[in-house]
């Protein structure tokens, strides 16, 4: 299967291993990968501002990028649910384009859901050994139904234990602009989320998506905590070694 | 004020981009009124026996802090109303309502029960009150007004309680919709009574007794014989 | 009711800041989800009848001229009266009108969120009326001055300490030295005020979870007792109800209470739902003389045939705001109206305009959590989003965050150039990370670093270490 991967604007900037995770991860399945080089964002965080004038053009150009692959695969819920699940709406008046955003839409994928999925993959061949617990970013859960396909390929990685975070469906306050516009209310939010992983004594929390990521490790990480924060495509692509927890030092 | 009735149908009409619905649509509309449809019924009750229908009517009706007791026939109700009254150390005086399904049950068996019937006043601590049905899928009982079931009865007192007879228990309130409409015109209040009077408004801690009755008591009346009845419905 | 919409971000570090109020959102945090989640699991056929009653009231919705008709007949052929109010004003004018009629004195009040959006209680106060809230909650906070903070549970932002001492303030006439350290002991006490109330009442005054279009009736939904109460004892029973409360019949009316009582407290059905039509027959010895149903419009009429007619289908279960991670943070005052939590942020804009309320659709992560748990399947986010889409047409965002957000919009239409800043920015930042691998404080960022760590990027962009591993060739 030809694959494209889109990599997120916050993969790009501040984590490029998780791209490779990717890479690695689908090419283990069988997969050939390439990286359209003229993508840069989805544009969700100028649909969800209310721009949607901007979010068209973004998707635009997202569309012509990606256009003729089998399958496109974020290693982001949010990221593939804007594509899955917004994209055909914002081309309704759009009639040329419409049909182009729902083949696009149809054939893209969040990471771990399609290698479990549609690339059939029942474990992987990745070492790390951790207590490890678990958060459900918002989109992957419930735009795209992602919830047990990352525990059933952690359940594989050799010497991890996965404990269930209490709440683990619960946002944690990242929210893309929310954060960024009300972050009274977003630390509220993630911290809540970080007592929620303290108590469960997990040496680290995995999410696959890099907005929770980074929410979730700037607080535990100013909590104190040594809690280790990673990309569920780092563990399960054996990358852990690479390159040090978000947010730790090297 | 008939001004603003005309002026909010016409704002109606306006955001739907229509006038009025047209004699054909009309008609449909009345039709699907008048054919009033169940919706899709939870098969929950709806598949059970007359028997196992009381069973669930009492069952769920316990989980919700009603009280329930079985009886074989009117004639027993005197002294299952006496001795529930004793066991919640209430007195022995209750208001009932003045229901004719209530008559033959031989209230002289138990001379010291001091009954009245009418509606509730203020100092009553006990009612009686028949009901029209019995709604086992959630264990509700279903009350309706009229000259002789005042609604006061279901509210004021402290203390309700109700005699179900067993040809009352119905699977699913749409069953409860089709005997109410064989009967006639609506009644000015229908209560469907769940259970006790309660409140979480405290932080979240269920208390019962708000402004309701505290304590709802069911008696069954299950005078049916074992075997061979073929109840349904 | 007076809003203060505008200064969400006040209310709402407020609330973030007040001890009582965090204790008691921390018991409806998991208590709500947890109880709704075990009754649906208890009901195989919950998921079908969400779907049947979203239909129901869009169907309803969709003829809803014709609906209001025939429930106006029916009422009238039972023996009730209508009255149309477009306005607040013709709402509470209404009501005064009925009540002078009978020349009320004291008038008791079931819980109703329309009563609260039109302001009766102050408007009857003004006019030498007495209205007595008789639901606990309702009860608790007009002895506090309080707005309501909760769609089905007003209270619900107090703990159990306050309202003792709201109750030793306000009923003096009881013994001091007696004990309020229960619950128990709240209610048994609100009961005992309240019942003379119930008795001394010339009118009783409800609001209306739904109105029947076949029999010109109205339903309330109470655990209490107390909206039977207020509407059965006195003489008049007046209904306040906005026009969405439709629904055609008896049936369709059953399908949806399944889905309320459920969707709101996790109960298989409230203690007391009542279906009321028209006042005391003539043989009756209890009810009402005269039965009124005040049918509101008030800007529902206006959003028929747009884009937030879904946000009509609401049947004020609270079942969004009980899954919400925003209101569980600050709680429902913070939305500065009669609605909070997602169903207030959608519809507050629309009856009190998007200029006061505009803050309340873009406080929320669009989590999607309260679309999922809506038992008539509102696209709460979708709708928040077309609030954000109305304000950013009208230029009502910050203009530094127009500014950004364009910028980086334009940006990211050009890979090539975004691509060069990504690659410079993750140097810098990377190399000024390098030690800690996170920052305490970045410039333009005070709001995340106030409390948090900023993870500091690995150094290199992805699309550029991806071009080196390429050799230099540009893919696609």
């Amino acid at each position: 299967m030809r694959v494209a991967l889109f990599v997120t604007c916050l993969v790009d900037f501040f984590r490029p291993t998780v791209g490779f995770a990717a890479i690695k991860l689908l090419e283990a399945a069988g997969c050939t990968v390439e990286v359209p080089r003229a993508q840069t964002c989805c544009g969700q965080p100028a649909y969800n501002s209310g721009a949607r004038a901007d979010a068209k053009a973004i998707a635009l150009q997202v569309l012509d990028a990606f256009e003729g692959y089998d399958h496109v695969v974020a290693p982001s819920g949010s990221c593939a649910g804007m594509i899955r699940r917004h994209y055909p709406g914002l081309f309704t008046d759009d009639p040329g384009v419409l049909p182009r955003a729902h083949r696009l839409a149809e054939r893209s994928w969040e990471l771990v859901s399609f290698l479990v999925d549609i690339c059939g993959m029942q474990a992987v061949a990745a070492r790390w050994e951790r207590r490890v617990t678990y958060h459900d970013g918002c989109s992957g859960l419930r735009e795209l139904g992602v919830k047990d396909q990352p525990r059933q390929l952690l359940a594989s990685v050799d010497g991890l234990s996965l404990r269930e975070l209490p709440g683990a469906e619960v946002c944690c306050g990242f929210g893309g602009t929310f954060c960024i516009k009300y972050p009274d209310i977003s630390d509220k939010m993630v911290s809540d989320k970080e007592a929620d992983i303290a108590g469960t004594g997990a040496e680290a929390v995995l999410a696959g998506d890099l907005g929770c990521l980074l929410n979730i490790a700037g607080k535990l990480h100013r909590r104190g905590r040594r809690v280790e924060v990673r990309h569920v495509a780092e563990v399960l692509a054996g990358l852990t070694g690479d390159v040090p927890p978000i947010g730790g030092a090297r | 004020m008939s001004e603003a009735r005309d002026q909010i149908l016409a704002r109606i009409r306006g955001s739907l981009k229509r006038g009025r619905v047209d004699a054909a649509r009309e008609m449909e509309l009345h039709d699907r009124v008048a054919a009033h449809r169940r919706n899709l019924v939870p098969a929950r009750a709806a598949a059970l026996d007359a028997r196992s229908r009381i069973d669930l009517f009492i069952s769920m009706a316990e989980e919700v802090q009603a009280t329930t007791m079985r009886v074989g026939s009117l004639a027993a109700v005197p002294e299952a109303v006496a001795h529930y009254l004793a066991a919640e150390n209430l007195p022995a005086e209750l208001v009932l309502a003045p229901d004719p399904s209530l008559d033959e049950i031989p209230w002289s068996a138990r001379p010291l029960l001091r009954i009245r019937r009418g509606r509730a006043e203020p100092g009553d601590a006990v009612s009686l009150t028949p009901c029209f049905a019995a709604i086992a899928e959630t264990g509700t009982l279903m009350l309706i007004s009229g000259a002789q079931t005042p609604t006061t009865l279901n509210f004021l007192p402290d203390t309700h309680i109700v005699v179900v007879r067993g040809d009352q228990v119905i699977a699913a309130y749409e069953d409860g919709w089709d005997r109410l409409r064989e009967g006639g015109g609506m009644p000015r209040a229908i209560n469907f009574i769940t259970g006790p009077s309660r409140t979480g408004d405290i932080e979240q801690r269920i208390e019962l007794g708000a402004h309701g009755p505290r304590r709802l008591h069911i008696i069954l009346v299950d005078d049916r014989q074992g075997t061979g009845n073929a109840e349904d419905g | 009711m007076l809003a203060t919409s505008r200064t969400f971000e006040a209310n709402a570090r407020a609330g973030l800041a007040n001890d009582n109020l965090q204790r008691a959102l921390a018991l409806m945090r998991t208590g709500f989800p947890q109880r709704r989640s075990l009754a649906v699991e208890r009901l195989p056929e919950f998921e079908a009848l969400r779907d049947i009653g979203k239909s129901i009231k869009d169907h309803t919705l969709e003829h809803l001229d014709f609906y209001l008709e025939l429930y106006e007949a029916n009422v009238l052929a039972s023996g009730g009266r209508v009255h149309w109010a477009r306005t607040p004003d013709e709402a509470r004018a209404a009501v005064l009108e009925i009540c002078r009629s009978v020349d009320a004195k004291i008038v008791t009040k079931g819980k109703s969120m329309i009563a609260e959006e039109v302001g009766l209680n102050k408007y009857l106060e003004q006019n030498g009326i007495t209205p007595v809230e008789t639901d606990l909650g309702e009860y608790i906070i007009q002895l506090r001055h309080e707005p309501p903070s909760h769609l089905i549970a007003p209270a619900i932002h107090l703990m159990k300490e306050q309202v003792a001492e709201t109750f030793r303030a306000e009923h003096r006439a009881l013994d001091p030295r007696r004990s309020l350290a229960e619950a128990r002991q709240l209610c048994d006490e609100a009961r005992a005020v309240l019942r003379p109330r119930f008795l001394a009442a010339d009118v009783g005054i409800t609001g209306a979870n739904f109105l029947v279009a076949e029999t010109g009736s109205s339903i309330i939904v109470t655990n209490e007792g107390n909206g039977d109460l207020t509407q059965t004892l006195p003489r008049v029973h007046i209904v306040v109800a906005s026009l969405e409360k439709l629904v055609p019949t008896l049936e369709d009316a059953v399908t949806l209470l399944r889905l309320l009582a459920r969707s709101a407290t996790g109960q298989e059905f409230s203690s007391y739902t009542t279906v009321s039509t028209g006042p005391r027959r003539p043989e009756d010895l209890d009810g009402p003389e005269q039965y009124h149903v005040v049918l509101l419009d008030n800007g529902r009429s206006a959003l028929l045939g747009g884009e937030f007619q879904d946000m009509l289908r609401c049947i004020r279960c609270s079942a969004c705001m009980n899954h919400c991670p925003v209101y569980a943070a600050v709680g429902g005052h913070a939305y500065g109206w009669v609605y909070s939590g997602p169903m207030g942020a959608v519809l507050t804009p629309s009856l009190i305009g998007v200029e006061e309320a505009g803050h309340l659709p873009n406080a929320s992560t669009f989590c999607g959590q309260c679309e999922a748990v809506c038992p008539v399947k509102i696209p709460l986010p979708k709708l928040m989003r077309h609030w954000r889409e109305r304000e950013f047409a009208e230029k009502l965002n910050p203009p530094v965050y127009r500014a950004a957000l364009g910028l980086w919009a334009w940006a990211a239409r050009r890979p090539a150039l975004y691509h060069a800043l990504v690659e410079l920015a993750s140097r810098a930042v990377g190399w000024a990370g390098r030690d800690r691998g996170r920052f305490r404080a970045a410039p333009m960022a005070a709001g995340w670093t106030a409390a948090r760590d900023m993870p500091a990027p690995e150094g290199r962009s992805f699309h550029s270490l991806w071009a080196k591993q390429r050799g230099g060739k540009i893919g696609r």
